[in-house]
């Protein structure tokens, strides 16, 4: 082994590991704002609201405008490229709105999938070409934090060993050059819950997808301590027939990451996939709930379940304003409420029932 | 990816967290009482005593016939296969002593480093041959866990990459056919102290060893809560001019096991090495004073520096038995302090002292 050659100086890890730890300090949790445009046309066909540059603005605008004491709940926002360069109605930067409000800003740096051949149907993700500069302009205009999703799906031989370990690698590449930058990478290797395949195969997929993915980050020499991790919850698959409560999902979940995440990882912040408001923000309860060790933060990193209610409630006219805040703020509060294990259900008969759920000896 | 087949059944796993979690309980570590008859060799030509099954026999009986004052502070003994099979003076089995003590019954199953040929010296260890055969007899004679050490070096070009994955994948074998026959795998990936190295140096060096065991471990399906880590504290080599605080060497050591060492590994019991045993006994200490989350348990499995004042306190002599005994209980004491972060040291700077050694702000 040559002799090491330090990749980060002891300020850029300084910086780094601030930057992780102010996204997810004291419950806080980051909304995913950052759809392509493409992402974007599906949500606002549902509401029956044309995809123009100026209605995407618009959206965006309520969500960002919304009271400054979302920044209990709200540690950082990621952006999509357009939206970093778009304002409000006054003209100021959407980018200047949430620094203000002491929210960090994070930027989607991958750009898109492309396709494994030799695979069934498995893909790694582009966007490594200039990566670098962009990451350094990013930097100038104010963004501290950046995210790259990497997809493997169940399946058929998949994710076959070639998908993890590409995907892996292109993760570790992504984290590399981004710490060169001084941004923190989160890090998303999400396994797809698309398919019939119960729980405990989810999580055994999750497992050996996460291992892989921390001995690419150590390989790639990536400073664990200045990123975080953007992974699936541990679920069936959306066809299965078995039904599984929060305490299950929280359990397989909690045991895959203990087994494969270092305890040098400030945060985890789960995505919420195709889950509704609720279960998203019930599940991350229950995680928060688990009686296993949890030595990183378990928070939230949610696009559709913070916002779809808002997008409802907004259908494209600017009168229900308010009615969006209020649904968004709902929803970011619920989660940040969860991200400690402090949500009570309306309806439900409260924390302790919930609590009780966990099959203290359930071996996975 | 194929569906996964269980290595070990909800039974199976309860019974060896159990057993791992029983070794490493609050302030207990091990007594590496395995010196092979080569190693024992050099212990007594120390103290001038002839190397003879008879004296190896007396002089493990006087470390367990210590009384049970060692019940608190040592949880696991790892003995040689020839003493596994000896008794006292009295005809009563080594083995059942010390179960009646309450403390848990190890045994040393690799047999010894052979050369990587193409490699600078490097080595990895042999034992697989038959090795499920020989743990189903050791757990029926009474073994509830197994030792197996491997060997890395630092120099100019090692440890290579070869060495590095070698080693790691044999541990990882050897973890996986423990683990079938019901015997907890310590899995020790030594990375020696010679070498004029700094402290910087051995911790590159340790956290990339201890990724590629995770890894390998992560491959063979071994089951982590069921199992110790055995690794080399992170010091600077012998020969460095460098001299480093026990809480420079507990920040370094830490450091490296949070970004490699999952949680849900119950426990890291320290080897001491080339330690004195008050180098071993503040070291530990200081690592578990060390401001930074540990989320598993840090102890010890001393061979040396548990052994060395009782060897010279006996010097081969029935009449010095007694006073042996109570040199090995004294350190005993001492290291189960250590392991709790409790030890005040031998009569200079106390704790408080120590304590604000620590560089709050050092990146490692």
């Amino acid at each position: 082994m040559a002799h090491r050659f330090p990749a980060l100086t002891p300020d850029q890890k300084k910086e780094l590991s601030e930057i992780a730890q102010r996204i997810v300090a004291n419950g806080k949790g980051i909304l995913a704002a950052d759809e392509s445009v493409g992402t974007m046309g599906n949500r606002l066909q549902r509401i029956k609201v044309e995809n123009t540059e100026e209605n995407r603005r618009q959206f965006r605008e309520i969500l960002f405008t919304v009271d400054n004491s979302i920044n209990k709940s709200i540690g950082g926002v990621i952006l999509f490229h357009e939206t970093l360069y778009q304002k409000d109605s006054q003209g100021k930067l959407f980018r200047n709105i949430l620094k203000e409000k002491g929210i960090v800003v994070g930027i989607k740096l991958d750009q898109g999938g492309a396709p494994l051949a030799g695979t069934n149907k498995e893909t790694t993700i582009q966007g490594l070409d200039g990566l670098s500069e962009r990451c350094a302009q990013y930097k100038k205009e104010g963004v501290d934090f950046g995210k790259w999703r990497a997809v493997l799906r169940i399946d058929d031989q998949c994710p076959s060993s070639l998908a993890i370990q590409e995907n892996a690698n292109a993760l570790a590449r992504y984290a590399s050059i981004c710490q060169q930058n001084g941004l923190v990478p989160i890090v998303e290797p999400e396994v797809l819950p698309d398919g019939s395949h119960d729980l405990e195969h989810c999580q055994y997929v999750t497992e050996k997808v996460l291992a892989a993915v921390y001995k690419a980050l150590n390989d790639h020499h990536v400073y664990l301590e200045g990123t975080l991790l953007k992974p699936n919850m541990v679920t069936a698959g959306h066809a299965c027939t078995k039904k599984y409560t929060p305490q299950q999902v929280a359990m397989a979940t909690v045991t895959a990451l203990h087994r494969t995440v270092p305890a040098a990882v400030p945060g985890i912040c789960f995505l919420s996939g195709g889950m509704s408001e609720e279960d998203a923000t019930l599940n991350l309860n229950a995680i928060n709930l688990c009686p296993l060790p949890k030595p990183w933060k378990l928070s939230f990193s949610y696009g559709r379940a913070l916002q779809a209610s808002a997008l409802d409630a907004w259908h494209g006219k600017a009168a229900n304003k308010k009615a969006t805040q209020d649904a968004f703020m709902k929803r970011a509060v619920a989660n940040c409420q969860a991200a400690q294990g402090q949500y009570v259900h309306t309806g439900s008969s409260g924390a302790a029932a919930t609590q009780s759920l966990f099959t203290a000896s359930y071996t996975y | 990816m194929p569906h996964s087949y269980p290595a070990l059944s909800a039974e199976q796993k309860k019974e060896l967290c159990d057993i791992a979690l029983r070794i490493v309980a609050p302030g207990k570590g091990i007594l590496a009482a395995d010196e092979s008859v080569g190693s024992m060799a050099k212990r007594l030509s120390q103290i001038g005593v002839e190397n003879t099954e008879e004296n190896r026999r007396q002089y493990r009986q006087v470390l367990f016939s210590a009384d049970d004052r060692v019940k608190k502070c040592i949880g696991g003994v790892i003995f040689f296969h020839e003493t596994l099979y000896q008794k006292d003076d009295n005809g009563v089995p080594f083995v059942r002593t010390i179960q009646d003590k309450g403390i848990v019954v190890g045994i040393k199953v690799d047999k010894g480093v052979v050369p990587l040929a193409g490699t600078n010296g490097e080595t990895t260890t042999q034992g697989l041959d038959g090795l499920s055969e020989r743990c189903a007899q050791y757990k029926k004679d009474g073994a509830d866990f197994a030792k197996w050490r491997c060997v890395l070096k630092i120099s100019e070009r090692t440890p290579s990459a070869l060495a590095i994955l070698e080693n790691a994948n044999v541990l990882a074998r050897y973890a996986s056919i423990c683990q079938q026959n019901g015997i907890v795998p310590i899995v020790e990936p030594e990375i020696l102290p010679d070498g004029d190295h700094d402290l910087k140096r051995c911790q590159y060096v340790t956290e990339k060893v201890l990724a590629a065991v995770y890894k390998a471990l992560s491959d063979h399906h071994v089951y982590l809560e069921g199992t110790l880590l055995k690794p080399n504290m992170v010091t600077p080599g012998h020969a460095c001019p460098i001299k480093y605080s026990p809480e420079e060497i507990a920040m370094a050591t830490v450091t490296a096991l949070r970004r490699t060492v999952p949680p849900a590994v119950p426990g890291v019991t320290f080897l001491s090495g080339g330690q004195s045993e008050e180098e071993a006994s503040l070291n530990l200490n200081a690592i578990n004073r060390c401001p930074l989350p540990r989320p598993w348990a840090l102890t010890f499995s001393y061979g040396r520096a548990l052994q060395a004042s009782a060897l010279n306190a006996w010097r081969g002599q029935r009449d010095n038995a007694e006073a042996a005994t109570e040199e090995f209980i004294k350190r005993a004491e001492v290291n189960g302090l250590a392991a709790q972060g409790k030890y005040e040291g031998s009569g200079e700077d106390g704790g408080a002292a120590a304590q604000s050694l620590y560089i709050a702000n050092h990146a490692y």
